[in-house]
């Protein structure tokens, strides 16, 4: 990419726009063609009612929040290194948010009902609190990226950051509160569910910040500065390892308890689940990560700290593919102590693969997100600008 | 001190009527449904409800169920159910028809003893299914009969989730012949109405009707005099997850 001239470069944003915007008009074509033909054309069924289109979704949403992280750092929490990440960080929170209820809204099975869902409201219902958290997440961001952008509203930047990072803790304990929430099914329905989607936003989202960022650096012929590189890559490792300690701990207390051994059995050795957890969220997604993370090879490298964070999200997928199908592919248990069968997978495991209408819906997601940050990053000049001066005296300091 | 001030407290009495005022002239229907639900409330009777007059608070429709009477193979309560409800479609995947009740084969894990039982919505007093609805779709009527308003659902499926009975099914294609009594619908959510349009005629829902030995009662939980409690009240019968404290209004018997 060093080699792009202005014209290529600009021949190239567009190409990547017009992919983007192509593959979400395909995904919202596949969304019109479930809507019209019911979605006895998805792998959906009675049994698993949510399928891939909600495990992409609820990783957006989670990522969404999480994003925004990089800008808590700086606003709220005084971090000099990430103040002049904050901007980037909204933009990719209103993107990825903005993916995510994409894919959620247009799997509902009336998603012309939409206004039905604005203007009626069940103040016990987790998703109906949702309808609230996400349009008042849109205004808080757009309100702190306005006092970050416009000059005269900057003393009233880290004011709106507070109110974005409160806020933002709320929404993910609100995700996390939808299964959380769930009395009925063994796989959820612990409070620990609410603390631990906060702290897998925080891992999922900084992976894709910083790959984000790197693509944007390399665009303009940057360098990460290592100081930058190290700080970040030490603070997603920490988050990785708190992910593995909340799935360790959901585990064995999970397992702890009689009535869900079966299920922790099930999903984590005797099932198409089990390699999934092991090798896809575990290994793939956690402990190489951390490997290349703390490596002397590759810790210093941006390549390899971005392979890293490749492989977290790629993680966040299993983690949640197991966690969301998983959970619903195991049959509740509603006699406990018989073993029972019906016309209804009573007592039966089922099986969920993904049709292509709701995978072009999922993918219709990803590139939602995708199109809006490259569109935005584009329009609004949002490269983080480092004092390098300023940053390795605020290090002196600290280390 | 502030209670002593004859203005204030006017102001008072007057924002409050002229909100009351207010009120009644924004909806006037639901103060007439307060009104109609008091006076129905009154004299509860478990007879044909007169069209326009709201469900009883105090009837609490329940089923029992005697396993010990459910016959292997009978699928009659089924049938009757489909029937009565217009469920029939058959699609390519039967875990994506809609079943609204369905028989179970237990099979004590001990001792190996074999119960059939019929399982549907459990039509619990505190429902989880209505606790999640994020638009209020899934309701209970004051009758303990808990339904989906087809009109307000928007088929997210979070009911389907929150179900521990597993009762209801969610509408994966377009559907014909429908039973204009029972309206369903495409991507919404379904699930047992303890035939609800017979009850409110004063008739007994049709997998009770239809069952031949007898297996099945229907009535009012709340009236002692009813054959249901008197039921209830002289031999053992359990709730499906007794654990989870939703109340059920179906009851078995021979679990």
């Amino acid at each position: 990419m060093a080699t792009l001239n202005p014209r290529h470069e600009e021949g190239f944003f567009y190409l990547l726009a017009g992919i983007g915007g192509l593959v979400s008009a395909i995904g919202f074509a596949a969304a019109l063609y479930m809507e019209h033909s019911g979605h006895v054309v998805t792998g959906m069924n009675n049994q698993i009612v949510w399928g891939l289109p909600h495990v992409i979704a609820i990783f957006l949403i989670i990522a969404a929040s999480g994003v925004l992280n990089v800008a808590s750092m700086g606003s709220v929490f005084g971090r000099v290194l990430y103040k002049p990440r904050a901007p980037l960080s909204g933009l990719l929170a209103i993107a990825m948010l903005s993916g995510g209820l994409f894919v959620i809204m247009l799997d509902l099975g009336r998603a012309d009902r939409l206004m039905v869902a604005a203007t009626h409201f069940n103040p016990t219902s987790v998703f109906g609190w949702n309808v609230i958290l996400y349009p008042v997440f849109y205004a808080l961001v757009g309100v702190y990226l306005w006092t970050m952008m416009e000059r005269r509203m900057n003393p009233f930047s880290k004011a709106a950051g507070l109110a974005t990072f409160i806020w933002r803790v709320v929404l993910t304990s609100g995700t996390g509160s939808i299964f959380a929430f769930l009395v009925a099914r063994q796989a959820y329905g612990t409070a620990l569910l609410a603390p631990m989607f906060i702290i897998m936003s925080f891992s999922w989202g900084l992976a894709v910040f910083l790959v984000v960022q790197t693509t944007m650096y390399a665009w303009n012929n940057l360098q990460l500065p290592a100081l930058i590189l190290k700080r970040m890559k030490n603070l997603l490792a920490t988050f990785v390892a708190a992910v593995l300690y909340f799935t360790i701990m959901l585990h064995l207390v999970n397992a702890y308890f009689a009535k869900n051994i079966a299920f922790e059995y099930f999903i984590l050795f005797d099932s198409e689940f089990a390699s999934m957890f092991w090798v896809g969220q575990i290994l793939v997604g956690t402990l190489l990560p951390l490997a290349l993370l703390f490596s002397p090879g590759s810790r210093d490298k941006v390549l390899w700290v971005n392979v890293a964070a490749l492989l977290v999200i790629l993680g966040a997928y299993y983690q949640l593919y197991v966690f969301i199908i998983g959970g619903q592919a195991f049959p509740l248990e509603i006699f406990p102590g018989y073993d029972v069968k019906s016309s209804f997978m009573d007592g039966a495991v089922d099986h969920y693969s993904a049709s292509l209408p709701e995978i072009l819906l999922a993918v219709g997601g990803l590139a939602i997100a995708f199109t809006m940050t490259t569109i935005g990053v584009r329009i609004l000049h949002f490269l983080p600008q480092d004092d390098l001066a300023e940053l390795e005296a605020a290090a002196s300091i600290t280390d | 001190m502030s209670g002593n001030n004859p203005r204030r407290a006017f102001i008072a009495a007057a924002g409050a009527g002229v909100a009351g005022l207010g009120f009644t002239a924004i909806a006037p229907g639901l103060h007439l449904m307060a009104v109609a639900s008091e006076a129905n409330a009154a004299n509860a009777a478990t007879e044909t409800r007169k069209a326009g007059t709201a469900a009883s608070p105090a009837v609490r429709w329940g089923l029992l169920i005697d396993a010990n009477k459910c016959a292997p193979g009978c699928t009659k309560c089924i049938d009757a159910c489909h029937t009565e409800n217009g469920v029939s479609e058959q699609l390519p995947d039967p875990r994506q028809n809609s079943q609204w009740i369905r028989k179970i084969e237990l099979v004590d894990k001990r001792n190996g003893r074999v119960t059939q039982l019929p399982m549907m919505c459990q039509h619990c007093a505190n429902p989880p299914c209505v606790d999640v609805c994020p638009t209020g779709a899934s309701m209970k009527r004051a009758d303990g009969i808990v339904l989906v308003d087809r009109h307000t659902c928007i088929g997210c499926r979070y009911c389907m989730m929150a179900c521990p009975y597993k009762a209801r099914s969610f509408v994966h294609a377009p559907l014909t012949e429908q039973n204009p009594e029972v309206p369903r619908g495409q991507g919404c959510v379904e699930s047992c109405t303890l035939c609800v349009h017979r009850v409110d005629k004063g008739q007994q829902p049709a997998c009770v009707e239809s069952c031949p030995a007898g297996a099945m009662t229907f009535g009012d939980l709340n009236d002692p005099a009813s054959e249901i409690a008197k039921r209830i009240a002289s031999v053992p019968t359990s709730q499906v997850r007794a654990d989870l404290r939703l109340n059920p209004g179906v009851r078995y018997q021979g679990i």
